[in-house]
């Protein structure tokens, strides 16, 4: 017992030290020694990002139809980026020199695609049980782990996801077995040695929430709490309480100093979402459940910031727009279990009607290299149903709004200068079941191009199996 | 007695007729025959007594049938599910609704999914709106056999009567599936396996004393005479296997027992192997762009198999085992959608638009030697037709009329109705539930 105190005291020592904390604002007199400072009392940020962009030429992609990932569309256009960012979008850019210049003629151009939903390298392929790290099925609360301790970043997924599906950024949750089942990680799609090389630089962590059926079947089955929905409902109301108090007890302590309290992971995480700091990713399907949700994060003072799987989130598109909370779906998923059991294909079209904040997902390895497909499902069902969405309106559903529910959408998400150099040319309009990634840039680096075998990752794992290095 | 009995009850589900086939005339169509050639335009599709007379240009409305002009629109024949558990599922994770597996049950081959097709189940609508007229439905095995029974032909048709042909074909699975019902190990699979045909002829030469052998029995009287069809090639035995290897080691199973009707399910690796299978003249109805190797069986996978195989003559049609395959066929449009995307991908190989078109209608109807009846718009097959708004494989398309023996089907699902109910989410003078 008394080894795990010191071994976390002394981080906690380090971690002082090494950010320089500032001193409390106006040390209380009965405090032994000063605060550390708001958010100073513990690293926040103990695996840091190592992400490093990959070099890539100037280049310019002319005479292309952009989407922008904003709602903009430019017919004829042209995108020029440089050191990664982009530098300018516009009709008419004239290359300067030393600028590779790709003609795009009948092709479309828009920023990669963005997956909030995906399990890639913590349920990777191969599906074995050894690779299998994607549920910490322990116990309904399990904030304390962190899914970028499952990632391994040599799922051949990654790979996939990038050449076909023209994705460049990627949440990885947790699964949803537990009702809080531990904090997401939001990554480049970019091959690694390691998980952190992948890590978005400054992105926030997400807490993956869970409703309904998955908690109470696992930990019911058990003959354990939650059985319910409204055990459900109970064990997530006892430790947001829980996380009310050690959050005061750590707030205070970091402003007016004393002893600092004791350290519980757990409770690290939902004080961070407390404060703004971690973003909620909630599993959930029924509306029912999501109006008992929102209302359930204003009795403890945090903010849903997406439903994901929202399968029935068009019943309550008004309710999820005032709440200022946002759905992420899939385009025809249906009746796997009995919460799916209400889908429409119009999901996505009615919270786009409502104005609600809506977005495509995949959860699933396969759906993640067609996202644009889906999309392009998602809303002809709304135009054949009477509601007209214009390709590019259609395109915020897998670019800014998903970089805004991720927290990233001031520096990826759309085609705008200065923000990251994630783009795809697609050989087509990428609405069309014809059409596939022809060249994908991430930050600015050519990292596929259809024309060029030497531009195919091959993960760790594929070298020197059958199939190597193939078209997939 | 009871033998006797079921066989008059599956006779009577053959001769059902439809209940309103009416003579049907499609004019002025973009013709797809579904045999693997392109459209053709100004085309007119004939329906008479619930089955096609005749397709393609040059083709005469008929004197007093009801004639629709298509407006230039695409008409082919309705997509035929190449593998499928529709209409025994209702929703895989209740229990009650789901008939595709029995765990419990001292049988295995026996097993008939046929008197289970409930054609009231929702995923049956979802997908006759669009567009998907026929589906081969496979039970599940379960731990302790590597057989899973006896699947049926349905149609998708609004009535009572979905069963087309019960007792189509048994499946089995191989491989990883297979080893793991089996025991533990693929030797364990292939000893089951040669156990069951020895005892099947066992069960042929005696089957007044096959009843007697008791305990001692690995395989039930019932399960025996359920494979005997299967062993004197009258069905066909479609097998689930995914690894090169062990797709050889299957079609070797026809050097032991030379009437078998081999038809392999999934195949994902096939195309390391495909002049093997092109060789032995085994169909395959395989997963269409299954590109991950999700397990050591699947290390070869590359959308391009299927494009391969084809190139290798491989007569091959698309299923979707393990892919949501109780609710989904309708996704079977977008995957040979893809495939013909294939061809403009260097070093892929890819599908032509007809030769794609033709994997989910009359090559999975080849593979079961039902193309005959099902699958394309050559006279004399039921008469299941689909008007759509544009190209069936693309994203977008609908199906406008939808026919299935000739009948012209309700285009409205459980999904469409609560689409109606929520269009306007908001609350009204009255609540939802009054709204319908």
């Amino acid at each position: 017992m008394s080894r795990p105190v010191l071994i976390l005291a002394s981080v906690l020592a380090l971690a002082g030290c090494a950010e320089n904390a500032p001193r409390a604002r106006s040390a209380s007199s009965e405090a032994a020694a000063p605060g550390p400072g708001k958010g100073k009392g513990y690293s926040h940020d103990p695996f840091p990002s190592t992400y490093r962009a990959y070099p890539g030429a100037p280049t310019l992609l002319t005479n292309v139809t952009i989407l922008d990932g904003e709602g903009g569309r430019i017919d004829n256009g042209a995108v020029l980026f440089r050191d990664g960012k982009i530098v300018e979008v516009g009709q008419g850019l004239t290359p300067g020199a030393g600028v590779t210049v790709i003609d795009g003629r009948n092709k479309y151009v828009t920023p990669g695609v963005i997956d909030i939903h995906s399990h890639l390298g913590d349920y990777p392929s191969p599906g074995v049980e050894a690779l299998s790290d994607g549920n910490e099925m322990t116990s309904p609360v399990t904030p304390e782990v962190w899914a970028e301790h499952s990632v391994w970043p040599q799922d051949p997924g990654f790979g996939r996801a990038l050449v076909n599906g023209g994705v460049t950024t990627l949440q990885i949750l947790p699964g949803s077995a537990n009702l809080f089942g531990g904090r997401s990680v939001t990554v480049k799609n970019v091959y690694a040695r390691t998980m952190q090389a992948m890590k978005f630089p400054g992105a926030p962590y997400g807490l993956k929430m869970a409703c309904g059926e998955n908690p109470k079947r696992v930990y019911g089955g058990k003959g354990r709490a939650p059985a319910t929905r409204m055990g459900n409902i109970a064990v997530d109301r006892q430790t947001w309480a829980k996380a009310v108090e050690y959050k005061r007890r750590w707030d205070k302590y970091e402003d007016k100093g004393g002893e600092a309290p004791s350290r519980d992971l757990a409770m690290d995480t939902l004080r961070g979402v407390l404060e703004g700091e971690i973003l909620v990713q909630n599993h959930c399907y029924r509306a029912d459940e999501m109006a008992v949700v929102m209302d359930m994060a204003k009795e403890f003072g945090y903010h849903v910031t997406a439903f994901h799987h929202a399968v029935e989130a068009y019943k309550i598109a008004d309710l999820l727009k005032a709440n200022d909370t946002c759905a992420a779906v899939w385009a025809d998923w249906y009746g796997f279990k009995m919460e799916a059991y209400d889908a429409v294909n119009e999901n996505l079209a009615i919270l786009e009607k409502e104005g609600a904040c809506a977005m495509i997902h995949s959860d699933d390895q396969n759906g993640i290299q067609r996202l644009n497909q889906e999309v392009a499902k998602a809303r002809a069902s709304g135009r054949k149903a009477g509601f007209d969405i214009s390709e590019a309106a259609a395109w915020r559903w897998l670019a800014i709004n998903p970089a805004k529910a991720l927290g990233i959408a001031d520096r990826t998400g759309s085609l705008k200068p200065g923000k990251m150099a994630d783009v795809v040319l697609w050989n087509g309009n990428p609405f069309s079941v014809y059409t596939r990634p022809q060249m994908v840039w991430v930050d600015g680096a050519l990292l596929y191009d259809a024309n060029n075998p030497k531009l195919r990752p091959v993960s760790d794992f594929e070298l020197g199996q059958p199939g190597e290095g193939d078209v997939k | 007695m009871i033998k006797t009995l079921l066989l008059s009850a599956s006779a009577m589900l053959a001769i059902a007729a439809p209940a309103a086939a009416q003579s049907v005339a499609i004019t002025n169509a973009k013709v797809v025959i579904g045999d693997g050639t392109g459209p053709v335009d100004g085309g007119t599709v004939v329906i008479r007594d619930g089955r096609v007379v005749a397709a393609g240009a040059g083709v005469a409305a008929p004197a007093g049938a009801r004639v629709i002009d298509a407006g230039g629109r695409w008409v082919t024949p309705g997509i035929f599910a190449g593998f499928t558990r529709m209409g025994i599922i209702e929703i895989d994770a209740v229990e009650g609704t789901n008939d595709s597996s029995a765990g419990s049950s001292p049988f295995n081959a026996a097993l008939d999914v046929a008197p289970a097709v409930n054609p009231k189940s929702s995923p049956l609508a979802v997908n006759r709106l669009e567009g998907v007229t026929r589906a081969v439905v496979a039970p599940d095995n379960s731990k302790g056999s590597i057989f899973a029974g006896q699947g049926a032909v349905i149609d998708l048709g609004a009535d009572m009567d979905p069963v087309a042909k019960p007792r189509a074909f048994q499946f089995m699975e191989y491989g990883e599936a297979g080893a793991r019902a089996a025991g533990g190990s693929r030797p364990a699979a292939f000893a089951m396996l040669k156990n069951a045909l020895f005892e099947v002829r066992d069960y042929v030469r005696s089957p007044a004393s096959f009843a007697d052998r008791g305990k001692d029995a690995l395989l039930t009287r019932a399960d025996a005479e359920a494979l005997v069809p299967v062993v004197q090639g009258r069905v066909p035995l479609l097998v689930h296997v995914e690894r090169g290897s062990d797709i050889l080691t299957i079609l070797a199973l026809k050097k032991d027992v030379s009437a078998l009707r081999l038809v392999l399910v999934g195949a994902t690796e096939g195309w390391t192997v495909a002049r093997e299978i092109a060789a032995a003249g085994v169909p395959v109805i395989a997963s269409a762009i299954a590109d991950l190797p999700e397990s050591f069986e699947q290390l070869a996978a590359t959308q391009s198999n299927i494009g391969r195989m084809k190139a290798a003559g491989v007569l091959v049609g698309i299923g979707t085992i393990n892919q949501d395959e109780a609710r989904q066929a309708r996704w079977e449009k977008q995957y040979a959608g893809n495939l013909v995307a294939l061809g403009k991908l260097p070093g892929a190989s890819g599908l032509s638009w007809g030769e794609a078109f033709a994997t989910i209608t009359s090559r999975p109807a080849e593979a079961l030697g039902m193309a005959a009846e099902f699958g394309s718009l050559k006279p004399g097959r039921h008469g299941d037709v689909v008007i759509w708004d544009g190209d069936p494989l693309e994203i977008g398309t609908s199906a406008t009329n939808v026919f299935i023996d000739g009948v012209e089907q309700p285009m409205t699902s459980r999904q469409t109705r609560l689409r109606e109910r929520y269009w306007d989410p908001k609350e009204g003078a009255l609540p939802k539930a009054y709204q319908h």
